[in-house]
């Protein structure tokens, strides 16, 4: 009897203990990317980072058209991705529900949502660049949609069903047609939640390096042409730190701190904005 | 706009005419607005139908060229206009399997030390830290790995497992060759460390659909922790967390940054996991830029339309099961 419950308990203590070092393990590793990640970059974070465009090896060069181009196009990917994204989310919760139009839409988005973006960069290759001839910070934006788009789709969907039926009953009673009771009922009590959904799209879009690589290309000069090739920070980080030079890699490590940063200032707010909703 | 539409009507000066020609509106608006919303849903279908479309046009030359052979040769030539996907396919599978192998346990333990070992306070933040390193761009993990991982594995890591493992018969041979850093497991490994956030969170969240009186009643009766959660807990949750595994096997499957970096870019099938090799993503980063039009360039689109049609299974087999368990909860 005795001997049953300590067997049990060894047992217990081996895998538990496995669990905690499963957990040392894993959150040591990823501290430890971080670590490097801001010792390597920090040194090189100056002015002249945010001021001065991207030069060949020996002269003093910075980020700035990199971070332009990065801004640029995912505001043209946001600028796409939003409205369908939202609208897509809104059918499925208002409209669509159990149709089976909206369950098939609603399959298809979460498999596009983790699709691999590479095989989305190479889809927009072929649908704008091939037939326009030359790569465009523009088609870099469409992949970019492409690629935030299910993610709006889903939190907007996720966050509409949290709206109480009798709200829109409420709304409806006093004549408001379904479009009204949508954009200014619904819309309005789940704002947070879909700014959240939006928040999350724009840093994925934002640490995409993959599609862009056959889409905007990149650009040693600075450019604000969505028509033309664009540089953009993950593109430059993958052409830096494979150079051989010192200070293109030390560039690459702060475009990869000021990346990773700015991504997780998007994660971070996100996450405040739909805690601070869901107390209220 | 609409807003004011519908309090013209309540004034005194409102006509028939005023109040039909507003209710037009508000009708036109209404079912306006019900087409745009459709419309975008049906975009979000297109999308998915069109990646597939147009993949499979642009690699058509190369698949009506080499037919059923491109999956099975090893050959990738772009001088001789020889293509095959068999290295990039067996890269692909290897780094995956890998990244799984190691993956999996150390994300699930993570997941039961979050659920049911972790003090109350510390749940909340570990879980967001674990949550936000999952949102991590891949280039990260590409660049940590190529500059602080590689070397860690040429000098210490790889020279080891040669003097080690690389001695037993049987298995020797997967850890044979010189220790370049560079390599199949490197990618591998990069790989598990960067969907171990993912694993967890997904698995954590699917432990959480556990209800607490079922995990109660079994303390209740004196189970331990290890008896819970394999008695319980997973037996609850098996469907879902197949899900999520699978969910992270297709991140894997299509990840390319973390992996181009690492994996050496070598175009042949080697039995090492020491050895440099491809996958069909890092093939595609590495040599679109370089390729002509013609034959080569739709070989490696040739190599997207597998990686899609892979990932798309797998992604829909675990769509299904997470649904199933969604199903339950």
């Amino acid at each position: 009897m005795a001997g049953l419950y300590s067997g049990r308990k060894r047992r217990n203590i081996v895998w538990t203990g496995l669990a905690y070092a499963a957990t040392v393990l894993g959150l040591t590793m990823l501290m430890i990317i971080l670590a490097t990640l801001i010792w390597n970059g920090f040194g090189g974070l100056s002015l002249d980072v945010f001021t001065k465009n991207t030069a060949p090896p020996g002269v003093v060069g910075g980020l700035l058209n990199s971070i332009v181009g990065s801004i640029i196009t995912t505001v043209i990917g946001l600028a796409i991705g939003a409205p369908l994204g939202i609208l897509a989310g809104t059918y499925l919760a208002e409209y669509g529900r159990n149709t089976r139009l909206a369950v098939v839409v609603r399959f298809i988005n979460d498999i596009l949502l983790s699709a691999p973006s590479i095989v989305i960069g190479l889809f927009i290759y072929e649908l704008l660049v091939v037939p326009v001839g030359h790569f465009s910070a523009l088609a870099g934006g469409v992949a970019l949609a492409v690629l935030g788009a299910p993610i709006m789709v889903r939190t907007t969907e996720d966050m509409l069903n949290l709206v109480p039926n009798t709200l829109r009953e409420a709304a409806s009673a006093l004549g408001m047609p379904r479009s009204l009771v949508i954009r200014h009922v619904a819309y309005r009590a789940v704002r947070s939640g879909i700014i959240t959904g939006v928040l999350l799209a724009i840093a994925r879009m934002t640490g995409e390096t993959a599609p862009l690589i056959f889409t905007a290309l990149g650009n040693s000069l600075f450019s604000l042409d969505p028509r033309g090739p664009m540089s953009s920070l993950p593109l430059i980080i993958y052409e830096f730190a494979r150079s051989p030079y010192a200070e293109q890699q030390k560039l690459a490590w702060t475009g990869a701190l000021i990346l990773t940063f700015a991504v997780l200032a998007l994660s971070i707010s996100a996450r405040a904005l739909s805690a601070s909703s869901k107390q209220s | 706009m609409t807003a004011t539409a519908i309090q013209t009507p309540s004034g005194t000066h409102a006509s028939a005419m005023d109040r039909a020609r507003a209710l037009g509106r508000l009708k036109f608006s209404d079912s306006g607005f019900r087409l745009m919303t459709m419309a975008s849903a049906l975009i979000v279908l297109i999308l998915l139908l069109g990646v597939a479309i147009a993949l499979f046009f642009g690699a058509w030359p190369a698949f009506h060229e080499f037919g059923i052979n491109f999956f099975f040769s090893d050959a990738w030539s772009p001088p001789k206009e020889q293509f095959g996907a068999a290295t990039a396919i067996y890269g692909t599978l290897v780094t995956s399997l890998i990244a799984m192998l190691i993956a999996v346990p150390v994300g699930l333990g993570i997941a039961v030390f979050l659920t049911e070992l972790c003090w109350l306070p510390l749940r909340r933040p570990i879980g967001i830290a674990i949550e936000l390193l999952a949102g991590i761009p891949s280039i990260i993990y590409g660049i940590w790995g190529v500059y602080y991982f590689r070397p860690v594995m040429q000098s210490y890591i790889q020279p080891f497992l040669i003097n080690t493992l690389g001695n037993l018969p049987g298995i020797g041979f997967l850890f044979a060759g010189p220790p370049f850093g560079y390599g199949v497991l490197t990618a591998g490994l990069v790989l598990a460390l960067m969907i171990l956030p993912f694993i967890t969170a997904v698995s954590r969240d699917v432990f959480d659909t556990v209800p607490t009186v079922l995990k109660e009643a079994a303390y209740g009766v004196g189970a331990t922790t290890f008896e819970v959660v394999g008695n319980i807990v997973i037996p609850y949750t098996r469907v879902g967390v197949i899900g999520g595994v699978m969910l992270a096997l297709g991140r894997a499957l299509g990840e390319t940054m973390a992996v181009t970096f690492v994996i050496g870019n070598a175009t042949k099938i080697q039995t090492s996991i020491l050895a440099q090799g491809t996958t069909i993503s890092a093939m595609i980063a590495n040599q679109f830029a370089d390729a002509d039009p013609g034959l080569f360039t739709s070989s490696l689109l040739a190599l997207g339309f597998i990686l899609f049609v892979i990932t798309f299974l797998v992604l829909a087999v675990a769509r299904w099961m997470l649904s199933r368990l969604e199903l339950k909860a």
